[in-house]
């Protein structure tokens, strides 16, 4: 049972990473896999939420806050965050995606959060999410919150 | 060795007229049962002695708005030590010393399975709680992340956080021993005749207790190592920047978690099943389908635990599968419940203090229960999460329900291990004032939680206050009372000279194994196991030669 403690580590990965559940589909699709075809008729409202994590003064905001979107088509928003140190730090911000049964609808070509940010002494930085909602999202699904924190991993990192 | 084995068999064990270092020695490398019962006893109750201490530091901080008499900083650590300390100090090691005086009587065997490992057992607490507690007089104090430590939280705690998982640790070894070593005694061991299906429920309900601790103890190990990896070792089990959850410390957590609050309460359902007959002077009601009941909630303790986190942000399908099977449960108890009605119903009741105890556990106990079926309703429990509704319903589980249960036991069996009766009068009056201070203790945090009051802070909104004032008022009461009890069993045990002795069978409507030895039983019992004869009905044992005993010796 000790072992089995430390089973449900990759355990909790495979179930999230399959259903969605907790929010946790980091939805990372290659450019060419993602082909448009975009629903007109439906609308949909895709909010972004940023939270830098443990009281860090780092700037951390979207340019947009909401976007009405339709499913099926890819969009571009950007997003900026400046280091607030007088030395080079790196970042990195975990996503996660409200409602749950929308997590795995939601493809990303291109997101900071695929990596680690590396920010020079005070640099601010524009950094872009492309996105697309496919049009299978569920019905009744009419709003999409994509939740970004940002953490400071320096000290991680210099470990 | 012969001459050993001679003086062990008919002299019983070195006393204290034998010199104080053979004296200690003895009690130290003890692998006598109904020994170490007496040391886990007694280690429990000093810990429950401990513990008290810390919830008046809580109690006397609430006792009005704004901060008093300790700061946050402290306060917290007097919360997470005050859970940590009844849990795993407390009520854990009653009931396994309980079933080391217990067990081995009520089955018809000599000793435990594996003595050694129980004295090991036993050895490895002292150290544990020397550990734990040693943590408030270091820098940075002790750990005040709460007992169930969260992470990020708890990582943020200083130089008591090894400290905190060693401890941990530690205990968690010595609950798996006593484990094993019941489960082996009680599957091996039995006096020939005896059927699973004609063991005592006190043997029944620490069976399946003891596999309870066997599966999930080692879960929390594997949890906290992971804590203590991620702080000290870089790994990032349950930190977000680094592809971690600490949702899932939460999964881990209450995976033993749950199956703990029932490894805490069952083993209380078998003493009461004990007491109660006695004292209605009828067989239990329902045997066998308290059997099944037990082994019921057992299983269904292990698919219940996110209920404990239904705010963490789970699919509607989570929370729909935790909030039924959680509901489940009420069914098995239920049946438990009304066994133990039935088996009152038309009895010849008599109030000795074991049968108040026990009574009040049933009563106070379905309390608990229904208020933890309130919080099992998910949308419901959004705004009972982390409130004082919550503090009250597992203490009502916990003090009147396991707590009561102890000390009942302890009346009802300490005449059988002395020799000698408690003070009836006094221990009717330990019962009224435990029970009317521990309600004015938790009743009032039903409503100060319903309207909003939350866990684990110093401070509170002034709307509060009285419900805060009697809660303190209780909690004090509650805690000199017990001082009646300590005097009763200190009498018992160190000035009996002089007092007449009790029967063998010290309660006229008792059945069992154990009423068939003298009171006190020699240091040896069933050394030659009894015969249970076939045709006997379930779980009384009345039939059984009560000479087996005197005559091996003859």
């Amino acid at each position: 049972m000790f072992g089995f403690g430390f089973a449900l580590v990759p355990l909790y990965d495979v179930l999230c990473n399959w259903t969605g559940f907790n929010g946790r589909s980091s939805g990372m699709s290659v450019a060419a896999d993602v082909a448009e075809q975009p629903d007109n008729t439906r609308t949909v409202t895709v909010e972004f939420l940023t939270t830098v994590n443990g009281g860090q003064p780092w700037a951390f905001a979207p340019d947009v806050q909401r976007l009405e979107v339709h499913p099926g088509k890819l969009y571009t928003v950007n997003f900026t965050a400046q280091n607030p140190h007088d030395a080079a730090a790196m970042a990195q911000a975990v996503p996660s995606i409200a409602p749950w049964n929308a997590a795995r609808y939601l493809k990303k070509t291109e997101c900071f959060c695929f990596r680690q940010q590396v920010f020079a002494a005070l640099e601010e930085k524009h950094m872009p999410v492309r996105f697309m909602l496919e049009r299978e999202l569920p019905a009744e699904v009419d709003t999409v919150t994509l939740s970004y924190t940002f953490f400071d991993v320096t000290q991680l990192a210099l470990r | 060795m012969t001459q050993d084995a001679h003086r062990h068999d008919h002299h019983g064990p070195v006393q204290l007229k034998d010199g104080v270092v053979p004296y200690l020695m003895r009690w130290i490398t003890t692998t006598n049962h109904k020994d170490l019962g007496t040391l886990y006893l007694l280690f429990s109750v000093f810990m429950f002695m401990v513990g008290g201490l810390m919830s008046l530091v809580i109690r006397a901080e609430l006792w009005g708005p704004g901060l008093q008499y300790v700061n946050p900083e402290f306060f917290n650590q007097m919360t997470t030590l005050h859970a940590l300390v009844m849990i795993f100090g407390g009520v854990m090691p009653a009931f396994v010393g309980l079933a080391n005086w217990m067990v081995p009587m009520m089955i018809g065997c000599s000793d435990l399975a594996l003595p050694r490992v129980n004295n090991w057992g036993f050895w490895i607490l002292p150290f544990a709680f020397t550990l734990l507690l040693s943590t408030l007089f270091l820098p940075g104090g002790g750990p005040a992340g709460g007992w169930t430590m969260y992470p990020p939280l708890v990582l943020q705690t200083g130089n008591a956080f090894p400290f905190l998982i060693f401890a941990v640790h530690l205990m968690g070894i010595s609950s798996i021993t006593g484990a094993i070593n019941v489960a082996v005694t009680i599957l091996n061991m039995r006096a020939p005749g005896m059927t699973l299906l004609k063991m005592p429920l006190f043997a029944w309900t620490w069976l399946v207790t003891a596999y309870l601790l066997i599966a999930t103890m080692p879960v929390l190990a594997g949890a906290v190592t992971m804590l203590l990896t991620d702080k000290y070792f870089g790994t990032r089990f349950f930190s977000a920047a680094g592809g971690g959850d600490p949702v899932l410390f939460q999964h881990v957590f209450w995976f033993f978690g749950h199956p703990e609050v029932y490894i805490l309460i069952l083993p209380a359902f078998g003493v009461v099943s004990t007491i109660l007959p006695t004292f209605a002077r009828k067989p239990l009601f329902g045997y066998d389908s308290m059997v099944y009941a037990v082994a019921s909630i057992a299983f269904l303790s292990f698919i219940v635990w996110a209920h404990h986190m239904f705010t963490v942000g789970m699919p509607l399908a989570g929370e729909l599968f935790f909030m039924f099977a959680t509901m489940l449960i009420a069914v098995p108890t239920g049946v438990k419940v009304f066994n133990w009605v039935a088996t009152l119903w038309r009895g010849s009741l008599t109030f000795e203090t074991p049968m108040l105890f026990a009574l009040a556990f049933v009563f106070l106990f379905t309390i608990g229960g229904f208020s933890g079926l309130m919080l099992a309703i998910a949308p419901a429990d959004f705004q009972y999460h982390d409130t004082y509704f919550v503090v009250a319903h597992f203490h009502y589980v916990l003090v009147p329900g396991a707590v009561f249960a102890i000390i009942a036991a302890v009346y009802y069996w300490i005449p059988k291990w002395t020799g000698v009766r408690y003070n009836e009068t006094l221990g009717q009056l330990h019962f009224w004032l435990s029970a009317v201070f521990i309600n004015l203790t938790f009743f009032p945090q039903h409503f100060a939680g319903l309207a909003g009051m939350q866990r684990r802070v110093p401070d509170y909104a002034i709307a509060f206050t009285d419900f805060n004032v009697w809660s303190s008022v209780g909690a004090f009461g509650f805690f000199v009372a017990q001082f009646l009890m300590l005097y009763n069993f200190a009498r018992c045990v160190w000035f009996r000279q002089g007092r007449p002795r009790v029967p063998a069978r010290v309660w006229e409507g008792a059945h069992g194994l154990e009423w068939t030895v003298p009171s006190p039983p020699p240091y040896h019992t069933f050394e030659i196991p009894p015969r249970v004869p076939e045709t006997e009905v379930t779980a009384t044992h009345d039939d059984v030669d009560p000479l087996t005993h005197v005559k091996q010796h003859a």
